[in-house]
């Protein structure tokens, strides 16, 4: 049993590792200038010279993607944090104060989960421009219900132990007890559900990008440039490259949130 | 029973009615002034004001709400902006196809789900389940756009063996019916699998086991029953959340199902529109998690005094 987690470790670390790698890259080094228009050199396929082929516009792949995946990681590390922070503070709140409180914030909580994060997005870019925010706001607001019941239902398990009633006994005040006693329990979980999230995050902008409500051009982003791509793959089916990017990176982040799940079950075996 | 039912039910009205005034401030209230996201920035004074006339802008949001919510639960949707048609026309021509293809995913994913989950239960170290493991983590992770346009590559451009879309008919179908049941085969085979495997372990598969049953017996009439529930119960709330799920699909295979009418909404800013097909959609979530809940607490007392 033991090799599984380990190798899920392993494959997690190696693939997150190889997208941050080719993404740090990218701010220093692209083989070609990743906006250049060469229409000589378009639908050119993989070769010494273009890695991964150019695509209508004769631009290079392979550059391309070294520089459009930044922006999914900043999105969605930026988005998934902001829901991090507003869903754990909510569950805080829910689970610390009980009663009304609980009650309003867990319908609340219902409610977000009723609207899937691609529809979020979809209404947000119905009133505003298609871009950055729509992906922001829909992936941060729908994250928000996966981090509000881990920690309420952690606060509510933790809340009853004889420390926390030490601590109040010793006369230390909510927000305290909170940010001294309660974090630091949730952290190992809430690390699991960030890479979790994160995953899932990448998947929804590249989606979106895809479907034209999320990043748009000139920025490079991997579900843009599928979406120029659909029109011309029979012609030159390289131009999918980008989504294997996505694939790896969204695989890697499952990995090493699994493999923490693992390492928490070890610990509470040692235990 | 009679208090857990009022209980659920409350509960799922209330969320309808949240729910529904969180779609009608983004809409109508966020941006301001919906007249003007129809009309641009380009129309006259006096058209303006008729428009806004006319949608009733120039009431008080809270009755706008309810004359909308009230319209809405009678099935008046209003008029599309850019179709100038009733949105529920549009909607009724578009939903039947994005319901069958979530109905044909749903039900692929549980024909390859079931016998793939209880393989891993059985054997859980043999080449195959690992092989299914890895096959499971594989498939939540790539993008389904992606998958749709690989599978479009490999089966209509390269073999010239199925359409790459663009039609409804059955065969048409096929390629997105694949794309859309891979992640969800993976999800379901892995609850089969857990529930497979707790219910393996009971007492009376044990007994069946010690009256001297064959083990096929014991797995397929004693423990499958127990342990494909939860999975049966995850496939009807797979096939809610489809109706989202297949906007992107129908992008990538160009069929005219709901997701298409929806971003062509999107695009157009065509309002009432996108209010009524998301309200439709939500609604179809909740009243999915909600028969999710009853089915639950009736085969399950326990959960009913929770």
């Amino acid at each position: 049993m033991n090799r599984g987690p380990t190798a899920t470790r392993i494959w997690g670390v190696v693939l997150v590792g190889c997208v941050f790698a080719l993404t740090i890259l990218g701010y220093f080094y692209t083989p070609y200038e990743p906006h250049e228009v060469r229409v000589l050199e378009r639908f050119q396929p993989p070769s010494g010279e273009h890695l991964l082929g150019t695509d209508h516009f004769g631009r290079d792949i392979f550059s391309r993607i070294l520089v459009g995946g930044r922006i999914s990681l900043l999105i969605g590390i930026g988005a998934v944090f902001l829901g991090s922070v507003l869903g754990t503070t909510l569950g805080l709140v829910a689970g610390y104060r009980g009663g009304a409180w609980e009650e309003g914030i867990m319908r609340i909580s219902t409610s977000i989960q009723a609207f899937p994060s691609i529809l979020l997005a979809l209404l947000f870019a119905t009133i505003w421009e298609p871009g950055i925010q729509v992906v922001l706001w829909s992936v941060s607001i729908g994250n928000i219900p996966n981090f509000l019941r881990l920690t309420r239902n952690q606060v509510l398990s933790i809340k009853k132990r004889p420390y926390i009633e030490a601590a109040r006994a010793l006369g230390a005040r909510d927000w305290r007890i909170m940010l001294r006693h309660i974090i630091p329990n949730l952290r190992d979980a809430l690390l699991v559900q960030f890479t979790v999230s994160l995953a899932g995050a990448i998947l929804v902008e590249a989606s979106l990008s895809y479907l034209g409500v999320g990043i748009q051009p000139p920025t490079p982003s991997w579900g843009r440039m599928l979406r120029e791509a659909q029109n011309y793959t029979s012609l030159a089916p390289w131009t999918l490259f980008p989504g294997l990017f996505i694939a790896v990176t969204v695989i890697g982040f499952n990995l090493l949130g699994d493999s923490w799940i693992f390492r928490r079950d070890d610990v509470l075996k040692r235990e | 029973m009679k208090k857990y039912l009022v209980q659920k039910t409350g509960g799922f009205l209330l969320t309808a009615i949240v729910v529904s005034i969180v779609t009608f401030l983004v809409l109508q209230v966020l941006p301001g002034d919906p007249a003007r996201l129809m009309l641009g920035t380009e129309a006259t004074p006096e058209v303006y004001a008729r428009v806004r006339h006319e949608l009733a802008l120039d009431q008080p949001p809270l009755g706008r709400y309810l004359n909308w919510f009230w319209g809405f639960l009678r099935g008046e949707w209003g008029n599309s902006w850019r179709y100038s048609m009733p949105v529920r026309g549009l909607a009724l021509q578009a939903f039947p196809l994005s319901f069958s293809l979530g109905l044909s995913a749903v039900g692929l994913s549980l024909l390859v789900a079931i016998p793939s989950g209880i393989s891993m239960a059985i054997k859980p170290a043999s080449l195959l389940a690992r092989a299914l493991s890895v096959a499971t983590q594989v498939s939540f992770g790539l993008p389904q756009f992606w998958v749709g346009l690989l599978l479009i590559q490999v089966f209509a451009v390269e073999l010239r063996l199925l359409p790459a879309g663009g039609n409804a008919s059955p065969l048409g179908l096929l390629l997105p019916t694949l794309t859309l049941a891979l992640p969800r085969s993976a999800i379901l085979g892995r609850f089969m699998r857990a529930g497979m495997s707790e219910a393996m372990q009971q007492d009376y598969v044990r007994t069946a086991r010690a009256k001297g049953l064959a083990g096929g017996v014991v797995i397929y009439k004693h423990a499958l029953r127990n342990g494909v529930l939860s999975v049966f119960t995850i496939a009807g709330l797979q096939f809610a959340q489809l109706l989202a799920g297949t906007i992107v699909i129908e992008q990538v295979f160009g069929l005219p199902g709901v997701g298409q009418l929806l971003l062509a909404g999107v695009f157009q800013r065509d309002l009432p529109l996108v209010q009524a097909l998301v309200m439709v959609i939500v609604l179809f979530i909740l009243l999915f998690d909600l028969l999710f809940d009853l089915g639950l607490g009736l085969l399950d007392p326990r959960i009913r005094y929770e």
